[in-house]
């Protein structure tokens, strides 16, 4: 390795005003309100998808399990919501007035002592983004301290996805259960219901979204990002010269996981609810089938890939309502056939390389070159 | 007709008018559509609903894939029989209805989408949907705040009230009182043993089931109370506690496949209903299809309708679902709930003379549907329907015999004081 790719190269530069402008300009000026929204909601899909590609892309390490930090800031942003919503007035016909009606439906009298700090939306924003990051540092911990990793940290993180569903559909009264926490109003006095609070949202989205894919490229390029990929091809090597390697990988880890929170915290202010729907291993399965269309070696690629595959979901179930489910794996075994690197694959070999020759870069690039190596050598993790 | 001499007026002419005076009254029984001149659009449709000249459209809403569609196709079946009898009698306001099927994916965010996109999108004048209470919350504050009109067919957990939703199903009160006090006053039962699944619908029946075992009748009291998550398939614990405590009635709201696993296990572990009381507010035709019959005879089920109902719209309407999708499907309660629906609807729209949503939510009040298979019913103030309750015993063929039914029209109550 000689050279790093420098952060912000005019590689990147392109990718990222081409892809701003696709968010921003384009599907603003063409979508309607309706459209618009499920965009914003896709896209929050993305939040996780970047943090894959960081966490299991670059850092090789595959967590089946990031739908639990997307509730955990889902549900995060929902308890604020929730608690504006379920003001004294609102709720004069509960038994005890003033606390969410799920929790009056399951005979609770009185707010339970963790739902208290989401009063306040200054806390509630720091949670969103402490809480995941602990509780990624927690379960990284213990297990990259150990040396778990590979087959068996993905099997872990499925367990945890799992116990997550399992725990909030259990405790009804303190979560909401099944239903999830619904009919969410206001943030912060904000209707947040409106066409016009949608399209501002999605702004919001689109550019919280921008800058997380910045961090990301500033990590991939900074010394962290060549010591991820070491790690990903020789973990023994990068150890032996001298990195602590576990703590590296909780660092990615932590990072991705609180990418998701962000993007949980994002879809509930766009859909008006979370559920656990969106926190078991189905949905964090089918996030890492997001990052694994667009390309897992590719931060713009997980956006592009994440936008494809819901469009896909929403076009092919509104035409054929009863068969659509088949339609979308059989388009996914073709996909994964036929382009195991994901539309950044299809990107960099036909797409790219007339690009390059247009804004006279050399043909190939380094940052490609490790990552293409690294498909070959090891196709499966 | 009475002759006038006086008059002298014998002409062919006046019998024809006569005999047209004598067929008025008639001619107002017959439905208004098929006489009644089309009304123009923009006097019935001033909200810019997917109204034309010809059609009016409508939305489906269920999960047509993943674990709830076992459930739902029925709802689906039944609705869109329901959409094809009524154009064949020449549709709402002389206009034709036409569907928009939408899968809801048994993934509640999904319902929400969908039901936004039918609304925003296709500008439907009603929606046909739902099923689970977590797919209603979901789409509730759409249809509210795009103020559409959604028909909701499942028995549910009550402490609900919407503008914008009619409940074609039971709330709770109307499943649980009556199949108690039928209990305590046939069977003599004194105690019971509650078993449910871990959510809304089962906590909050239970709920009432409690209060007015403990509250309301005298003798009588609850000696376990257990919930299991969904599908959950293990009941032997629960099965060795009811053997020690032996309930006079076992009570139970356990949904969806667990069903399959819990009927099994009682059967296995020697438990025989037809000794041993047990009644289900969650058990319809459909749950049996894959209980299987033997392994169910003898409980006892509450609903408000069973595919065996002996009355002839009932005969109708199984005879036209089973021309519609074959002679091996079964009806059961939410079924014909979702049959309902189309109906309801219809009649709303005829008597608002509208198809706008804010007239129909007004005119809602008093609809009284005559050809219900379960029998007559009306639409209550609170937007849920007027029904009887009725107690059907399962036979081994999976259809169930009526062994019971309310006196009376059951009002509904879905914040039910004293119960809560």
């Amino acid at each position: 390795m000689k050279t790093a790719p420098s952060f912000l190269n005019r590689r990147d530069m392109l990718a990222l005003a081409v892809v701003a402008a696709l968010l921003l300009i384009v599907f603003p000026a063409l979508l309607d309100g309706f459209r618009l929204n499920l965009v914003g909601k896709y896209l929050t899909y993305a939040f996780v998808a970047v943090g894959l590609v960081l966490c299991w892309g670059y850092g090789g390490i595959l967590s089946l399990g990031q739908g639990v930090f997307f509730a955990l800031g889902g549900y995060g942003m929902a308890m604020y919501l929730k608690l504006e919503a379920s003001s004294v007035e609102n709720t004069k016909i509960q038994s005890t007035p003033g606390i969410p009606d799920f929790m009056d439906w399951n005979q609770i009298t009185e707010l339970p002592y963790f739902w208290q700090p989401f009063h306040s939306l200054p806390l509630t924003i720091l949670l969103i983004i402490l809480v995941p990051a602990f509780f990624a540092f927690v379960i990284g911990s213990a297990m990259f301290k150990r040396r778990v990793s590979g087959v068996y940290f993905a099997i872990i993180t499925q367990a945890i996805a799992a116990i997550a569903t399992i725990l909030i559909i259990g405790q009804q009264g303190y979560t909401g259960g099944v239903n999830g926490i619904t009919d969410l109003r206001t943030l912060h006095g904000w209707d947040i219901r409106t066409d016009s609070a949608k399209f501002i949202l999605y702004f919001v989205n689109v550019v919280l979204l921008l800058s997380v894919v910045g961090l990301a490229l500033f990590v991939r390029a900074s010394k962290l990002g060549r010591i991820l990929v070491a790690m990903r091809e020789k973990e023994d090597r990068v150890r032996f010269s001298g990195y602590s390697v576990a703590n590296f990988q909780i660092f990615v880890f932590c990072l991705a996981g609180v990418f998701a929170a962000l993007g949980g915290a994002m879809f509930t202010l766009q859909v008006g609810f979370m559920s656990p729907s969106l926190v078991g291993i189905v949905p964090s399965i089918e996030m890492v089938i997001f990052t694994a269309v667009g390309g897992r070696m590719s931060l713009f690629g997980a956006i592009y890939g994440t936008l494809a595959v819901n469009f896909a979901k929403t076009s092919l179930s509104e035409s054929f309502p009863e068969l659509w489910l088949l339609g979308l794996g059989g388009l996914f075994i073709a996909v994964v056939l036929a382009f195991p690197n994901g539309l950044a694959g299809i990107w960099n070999d036909y797409v790219q390389p007339p690009i390059d020759r247009a804004l006279k870069l050399r043909p190939k690039h380094q940052g490609d070159d490790v990552a293409k190596q690294a498909a070959s050598t090891a196709p499966a993790e | 007709m009475s002759r006038d001499d006086k008059t002298g007026f014998h002409s062919p002419l006046r019998r024809k008018l006569l005999m047209g005076m004598a067929a008025a009254p008639f001619a107002g029984m017959m439905p208004k559509t098929a006489f009644a001149q089309t009304p123009a659009t923009a006097a019935v449709n001033t909200t810019g609903l997917a109204v034309t000249d010809t059609e009016v459209t409508v939305g489906i809403l269920h999960s047509a894939t993943g674990t709830m569609a076992i459930s739902e196709t029925g709802s689906i079946q039944a609705e869109k029989l329901a959409i094809a009898q009524i154009n064949e009698m020449g549709g709402v306001l002389g206009r034709k209805i036409k569907f928009i099927q939408e899968d809801g994916a048994s993934d509640w965010p999904t319902f929400a989408e969908k039901a936004k996109k039918l609304l925003v999108q296709d500008k439907v004048a009603a929606i046909m949907g739902c099923w689970t209470s977590a797919s209603r919350k979901a789409v509730l504050p759409v249809i509210e705040q795009y103020n559409g009109m959604l028909y909701y067919p499942t028995f549910y957990e009550g402490l609900e009230q919407s503008k914008n939703v009619i409940y074609t199903g039971q709330e709770a009160t109307q499943q649980i009182l009556e199949s108690i006090n039928w209990v305590v006053k046939e069977k003599g039962a004194k105690t019971f043993y509650f078993i449910g699944s871990d959510y809304i619908w089962p906590r909050t029946s239970n709920k009432i089931a409690r209060k007015h075992i403990e509250n309301h009748l005298t003798g009588t009291k609850v000696v376990g109370e257990e919930y299991f998550p969904l599908g959950h398939t293990q009941f032997n614990s629960v099965i060795n506690k009811l053997k020690l405590t032996k309930p006079d009635v076992i009570f139970t709201d356990v949904v969806g496949g667990s069903n399959v696993a819990f009927y099994k296990q009682l059967k296995a572990a020697g438990i025989n209903l037809e000794k041993q009381t047990l009644i289900t507010i969650s058990v319809t035709e459909d749950e049996i299809d894959g209980i299987g019959g033997d392994n169910i005879a003898g409980a006892y089920s509450c609903m408000k309708y069973f595919q065996s109902l002996d009355n002839p719209n009932n005969k109708e309407f199984v005879a036209a679902f089973k021309k519609m999708w074959g002679e091996k499907t079964v009806i059961g309660d939410v079924t014909q709930a979702a049959y309902l629906g189309p109906w309801i609807w219809k009649m709303t729209v005829e008597k608002a003379g509208s198809f706008d949503v804010d007239k129909i939510a007004v005119a809602s009040e008093g609809i009284e549907f005559t050809k219900a298979p379960e029998g007559y019913v009306k639409v209550h103030a609170n937007h849920h329907l007027w029904s009887k309750t009725r107690i059907g015993l399962a036979q081994k063929d999976g259809q169930f015999k009526v062994v019971y039914e309310s006196p009376e029209l059951i009002e509904p109550n879905p914040f039910p004081k004293g119960y809560q």
